[in-house]
């Protein structure tokens, strides 16, 4: 049994302008110790799907399933999913100087969440918790900083202060929702390493949400690509660089500064803007960007179907059109010119 | 910290420097000579004369002046020119009543301006919400004196709650009960009067403060319900709210007239009434500056005070 098992995960909401859908039909598995990425762009419903999971969307429409160690976390009430959160699952946000409390201690807030959740354990026990957490995450002189606002933090310090506050209570998973967009490049790369080892250390399984494939080129063990509130393509990590099948993984593939795109190469951007979620467009909801548009995409929506072993893509392009390579490119090319889809060969 | 306090007091002591001058310039302005009220309309113009001396009025204005700040500066206000009593215990004398029905009032509004503006926060667009945003649209539009009027026959007469009394203010020291019973009617009025002012404010500052990642992170921790409102929202939406808060007493304090004039309270503000009629300058001026001192204070106790709500403007 997995871990997480989410099936068919809906959410919407009622707005003044109409109904968003923000995710439309998501399902993904994460074994225990495992790591998945999830890409999109923003909108494409990566975060809220994750957090609605977690409780954190009031106000939303949900359908579907989300098993967590096989009890449904969807359907549970609001106090049995608050003691998930945090010793089961716990979260890592974006950006770390707003989402850390500005008028309480950093040490104060992680001893907060070490006794919400073990009321026995003593202040000064939960202190000491906080300061070897602190210093697990390589903040210098943890007994000392522990006393510090977070304005007195560094940006990459704070954000190891938030992973200090994950790791707290030594939770199965842990959902991080782009914790190094906000940061410097530098330091970008500093707190994916942490992450990594510290993954490793206390066999966390840990999904990774980003828009920036780059992050999770050397972190993930399986990639799900999202959107417009539906997942493209879902494969291992390997397979989204190397072998990727849909359009719009190959455009994110190529948009990577030295990337796939080749090395001093330009960068090719995605044209357009992510569609509305209050109406998405007809068929394939890529097809008002996707370079391969065919007849069929403008009508019929694709399936998210195997094109290879553990391997699914949402796209009518033929199955074997896998990579950016040459090949590939001119049996795409030339289905496009046939208006040859999977559906009819 | 120690260089910011004294800035702020420096700072202080200007502005009320500037007040005194000002009110001090404005009265030696005005249309009717204050030793003409004094001796009436019949006195001779010797007699005139004469207490146009004894007040010290005939001499240069900026002598006058420099007598009234020396003297102002150690401490002397002065003599009242209708009682001839010290300005000084004059207004000692009517300062506790004020100070009761402020500071009373202020435990009432804020009180009740952050519980009514938490749970319409946080409940928005329920009934609850929908009925204290009207009351707090009533009291707002609500004149004083109408509101001061009001309350007494509600509680009193239609009610019949005999219990509540009006009448002159009785020191608390001296008789508990009687002062309670005098003083409930006059915290009310004067409360919902401003209590409006703090439901707005806190709805505000917590729907503002709610919508905070620090408060999604909250809930990710796994934080019950209550504690991510009271102990993170609150917190954090409360700094606004008390700097407000602050100003508001300090300045309320010599503007409570209507509510002393209609309840009968002896205080600052009937004393103000009182002393612009009978143009008793002396008073005036001391209670202005005393007004004054009150607000600047209060700025300070602001200032100091938001430094240890919000460490992230502390100054080392």
């Amino acid at each position: 049994m997995s871990l997480l098992e989410v099936t068919d995960l809906k959410v919407s909401f009622n707005t003044s302008d109409g109904v968003v859908q923000a995710v439309r039909g998501m399902t993904f598995s994460i074994d225990r110790g495992k790591t998945l990425g999830i890409v999109g762009e923003s909108g494409s419903g990566k975060s809220v799907s994750t957090q609605t999971l977690m409780g954190l969307t009031p106000g939303a429409k949900v359908s579907g399933q989300a098993l967590f160690e096989g009890q449904d976390l969807l359907s549970m009430t609001p106090d049995q999913l608050r003691r998930i959160r945090g010793p089961q699952i716990s979260m890592i946000f974006q950006d770390p100087l707003s989402s850390l409390h500005p008028l309480y201690k950093v040490g104060w807030q992680i001893v907060e969440m070490i006794r919400a959740h073990e009321p026995n354990v003593s202040k000064a026990d939960a202190r000491k918790r906080a300061v070897e957490l602190l210093g697990m995450v390589g903040i210098p002189q943890p007994d000392r900083r522990v006393d510090d606002y977070p304005h007195q933090f560094s940006g990459g310090m704070r954000q190891r202060a938030m992973i200090a506050m994950a790791l707290a209570l030594n939770p199965k998973l842990i959902i991080a929702d782009e914790p190094t967009t906000a940061l410097d490049a530098t330091v970008q790369a500093q707190i994916l390493d942490l992450m990594l080892r510290l993954q490793r250390e206390f066999d966390t399984a840990l999904i990774m949400i980003t828009h920036d494939l780059g992050v999770i080129a050397d972190l993930a063990d399986d990639v799900l690509v999202m959107y417009a509130g539906k997942p493209v393509e879902q494969t291992d990590r390997r397979s989204l660089y190397y072998r990727s099948h849909h359009p719009y993984s190959a455009g994110l593939l190529r948009s990577i500064p030295s990337g796939a795109g080749g090395r001093g190469g330009r960068l090719i951007p995605i044209p357009g803007q992510p569609p509305s979620l209050i109406s998405p467009p007809s068929g394939c909801s890529f097809h008002p960007r996707c370079p391969y548009v065919m007849d069929t995409c403008r009508v019929d929506e694709p399936p998210l179907r195997e094109v290879a072993a553990g391997h699914g893509s949402a796209c009518w392009l033929p199955k074997d059109a896998l990579g950016l390579g040459p090949e590939a490119e001119q049996l795409r090319e030339s289905a496009v010119a046939e208006g040859r889809t999977e559906v009819g060969a | 910290m120690f260089r910011f306090i004294i800035r702020r007091l420096l700072f202080g002591i200007l502005v009320l420097w500037l007040v005194t001058t000002t009110v001090f310039c404005l009265l030696h302005i005005s249309p009717t000579p204050v030793e003409k009220m004094i001796a009436g309309p019949r006195a001779s113009a010797a007699t005139v004369a004469l207490i146009r001396h004894n007040l010290g009025l005939d001499r240069p204005f900026l002598v006058q002046y420099w007598s009234f700040l020396k003297d102002t500066f150690t401490g002397d206000l002065g003599y009242s020119y209708v009682t001839q009593a010290k300005v000084s215990s004059i207004i000692a004398d009517r300062l506790p009543a004020t100070l009761w029905l402020v500071l009373g009032a202020a435990v009432l509004w804020f009180v009740g301006g952050i519980t009514t503006g938490v749970l319409s926060a946080t409940k928005a667009r329920s009934l609850l919400d929908r009925t204290s945003t009207g009351f707090v649209l009533l009291g707002l539009s609500i004149p004083p004196f109408l509101m001061a009027l009001l309350l007494p026959f509600l509680f009193i007469h239609e009610i019949g709650i005999t219990w509540f009394q009006t009448g002159q203010y009785v020191s608390p020291f001296e008789d508990p009960t009687l002062f309670l019973q005098r003083m409930i009617l006059p915290w009310l009025a004067l409360a919902f009067l401003i209590v409006a002012t703090y439901t707005r404010l806190t709805r505000g500052s917590m729907m503002d403060v709610l919508g905070e990642d620090y408060i999604r992170t909250a809930r990710a921790k796994g934080l019950s319900e209550r504690r991510v409102i009271y102990r993170h929202g609150l917190r954090a939406a409360l700094t606004p709210i008390v700097t407000q808060f602050g100003v508001d007493i300090g300045a309320l304090i010599g503007s409570t007239i209507v509510t002393e004039k209609v309840f009968g309270l002896q205080g600052i503000g009937q004393l103000v009434y009182n002393s612009i009629v009978k143009g008793d300058t002396p008073v005036i001026l001391g209670v202005t500056l005393l007004t004054a001192l009150f607000v600047v204070v209060a700025n300070l106790i602001v200032d100091i005070g938001y430094s240890f709500l919000d460490p992230r403007v502390r100054v080392d």
